[in-house]
């Protein structure tokens, strides 16, 4: 009895396990087969297989949708940023951490709010405009340090308390200057959580669209997220074209989410679980 | 074990105090070895003002202090104002806006009640779903979990754009593959138009979200739930539990601080959401789907600043109002992995 009980939750549970997952997939198999049809055949999306297979789709779509220049701008905007954000952000979490009291509690204190607190968006246009940012590519690389700041901050801290502190000592024992410590000694040990930093923020930037949306309106300087949006509302009919810019669009986060797998999943999962 | 669970709980019994009791004490005493230690070691060999520079958080407080926390604050500011894209002049209105947003049964009401409803239920529905599937994976039966765990995660490294753009062209109502799919398949009555009927474009919105979000949730709580012994549930499993018992009094008390810091995760960005409902609705059809921040946007491209910012700002105190219990969630250490 207790054994046919336990089979029937077993098949229940794999049959559950293997539908989510396949909701979770549908959505992106059909964009990829959709991809390769013809406009015809493609307004109306089903998981048949295209009768003939158009690769030129994609060529289409790179050169109208003007994907090689936004695919750098992406990039540049995505390093740039999250350069900065680690450098910044490690030297500030490794002196806070060693000497959490006074001004750097309430330094962190202050930026780490910025996890939770909204961007007032507006306002950030003033503030843009009086430092000669709005519709600059420094502007905007400097907008997504400033805004991806708090998390790893927070992040960051949580990783410089499980160095121990004797190694300072030692340091500073055989004549360490606080900068040679900090760049002999202590950023090396950093390896873990500076490449977690970087896979999330290089994604956060990647993904983001609120940003150049507001403080960038010219085309050459737009990132792909922005440039697939506008490629969508030009080529709203053309389904097979949409779908390919789209997967185009996915494919280097993917690619980024298969080979950073470890550390992405590590560090959402230390973000929250760790605190 | 079974003492450990009840040590655990807390249970009244004498052995169990007892044992507390020694602990705390071999605990204090290390503890005080270990100050004493650390403090004079820091006395003889390092003045920590010098050996960690102020000036090392500078980078990062000047970049934060400028470009996130200077704009909330002179948004405040302008929200007393009637600053707008037309004329240079700025003047000063009292409190103008805030009554226009409040007054009546204005459309920024709507908003506002767009985005609780938005926050409330995304966030239940992610944390339900996601706990589900979490269980579920870390069931022996389950073949392939890392599989699915990979695939149901994936939607979370897309952009919230991406996925809007994806979903927009799902769920077209004569093109769409959802509705294409259920004609097929012979359910044409339930083929609706998920994006522009009233009644279905907000339960739609709420349910793509859903489905990128509940991939994190559920990795999140699934290295709770590893994190937890088995010991526990062993014992359990001798004093006779069931599935749901165990459930009851063994994971869900052990994950309530990932719970809690989850929960405060979604309600955050609930509250802030943009992306997804511009690309997927832009607010519409009419207002219906219109959260703070579209409204924000839909204010700036009109040009009319003060309102934006009104609105930003309100989000802003909002969200500082429930700032304390954010952070302090986001500290709770009592899981370590």
């Amino acid at each position: 009895m207790g054994n046919i009980k336990r089979k029937i939750f077993s098949i229940i549970g794999n049959v559950i396990a293997i539908i989510t997952s396949l909701v979770v997939m549908i959505p992106l198999i059909v964009l990829l087969i959709n991809s390769f049809k013809s406009s015809g055949e493609a307004n109306s999306m089903s998981l048949k297989l295209p009768e003939k297979w158009m690769f030129e789709n994609y060529l289409v779509v790179i050169e109208q949708g003007k994907l090689v220049s936004s695919f750098f701008n992406g990039l540049l905007y995505a390093t740039c940023s999250v350069l900065i954000i680690i450098l910044v952000v490690s030297a500030a979490a490794f002196v806070i951490s060693r000497n959490f009291k006074g001004i750097n509690k309430f330094v962190y204190y202050f930026i780490i709010a910025g996890i939770a607190m909204p961007i007032n968006n507006v306002a950030l246009m003033k503030v843009m405009q009086a430092l000669h940012l709005v519709n600059t590519r420094y502007g905007i690389v400097l907008l997504y340090a400033a805004i991806n700041i708090p998390l790893s901050l927070f992040l960051c801290y949580g990783f410089i308390g499980t160095i121990p502190r004797e190694i300072d000592e030692a340091a500073v024992i055989d004549g360490c200057t606080p900068f040679k410590l900090f760049t002999r000694i202590i950023a090396p040990l950093l390896k873990p959580i500076i490449s977690t930093l970087f896979v999330l923020n290089f994604m956060a930037v990647w993904n983001d669209f609120t940003m150049p949306l507001y403080y960038l309106n010219n085309s050459r300087k737009w990132p792909m997220t922005l440039a697939v949006y506008n490629f969508f509302g030009a080529f709203e009919n053309s389904w097979n074209l949409v779908s390919a810019d789209i997967i185009l669009t996915l494919l280097p986060v993917l690619i980024i989410f298969i080979l950073g797998q470890k550390y992405i999943v590590g560090g959402v999962s230390a973000g929250a679980v760790k605190g | 074990m079974i003492l450990a669970v009840m040590y655990y709980f807390g249970l009244p019994n004498v052995l169990g105090t007892r044992v507390s009791r020694a602990k705390r004490y071999l605990v204090r005493t290390a503890w005080r070895t270990i100050i004493t230690i650390d403090r004079k070691g820091v006395r003889q060999n390092m003045d920590r003002k010098k050996l960690y520079p102020w000036y090392f958080t500078g980078g990062a407080l000047i970049i934060f202090f400028l470009l996130c926390f200077l704009p909330g604050m002179i948004g405040i500011f302008y929200s007393f104002t009637d600053w707008n894209n037309f004329t240079s002049e700025v003047n000063f209105v009292g409190l103008k806006n805030y009554k226009e947003i409040f007054e009546g049964n204005s459309e920024y009401i709507k908003y506002i009640m767009n985005t609780i409803v938005f926050t409330i239920v995304t966030t239940i529905m992610k944390t339900v779903v996601g706990l589900a599937l979490a269980l579920l994976l870390t069931q022996k039966f389950v073949k392939f979990k890392t599989f699915h765990r990979m695939v149901i995660f994936s939607p979370q490294v897309m952009s919230y754009l991406v996925v809007g753009l994806v979903f927009k062209s799902m769920l077209h109502p004569t093109t769409g593959f959802l509705n294409n799919f259920l004609r097929s398949i012979g359910l044409d009555w339930l083929a609706k138009n998920w994006l522009t009927d009233l009644k279905l474009v907000f339960p739609s919105v709420m349910t793509v979200d859903t489905w990128k979000g509940m991939g994190y949730i559920m990795v999140v709580i699934i290295a709770g739930l590893l994190s937890i012994s088995p010991d526990y549930y062993e014992a359990a499993s001798i004093d006779g539990a069931s599935f749901w018992q165990k459930f009851r009094c063994i994971t869900l008390p052990l994950l309530r601080p990932i719970v809690i810091n989850v929960t405060v995760l979604n309600v955050t960005y609930g509250l802030r959401v943009f992306d997804m409902i511009y690309s997927l609705t832009n607010g519409g059809p009419g207002n219906a789907t219109g959260v703070i921040n579209t409204a924000v946007y839909k204010e700036f491209s009109k040009g009319d600043f003060a309102m934006g910012t009104t609105l930003s700002s309100i989000l802003f105190l909002f969200v500082l109002c429930l700032l304390y219990f954010i952070i302090k969630s986001m500290e709770n250490k009592e899981v370590d992995m």
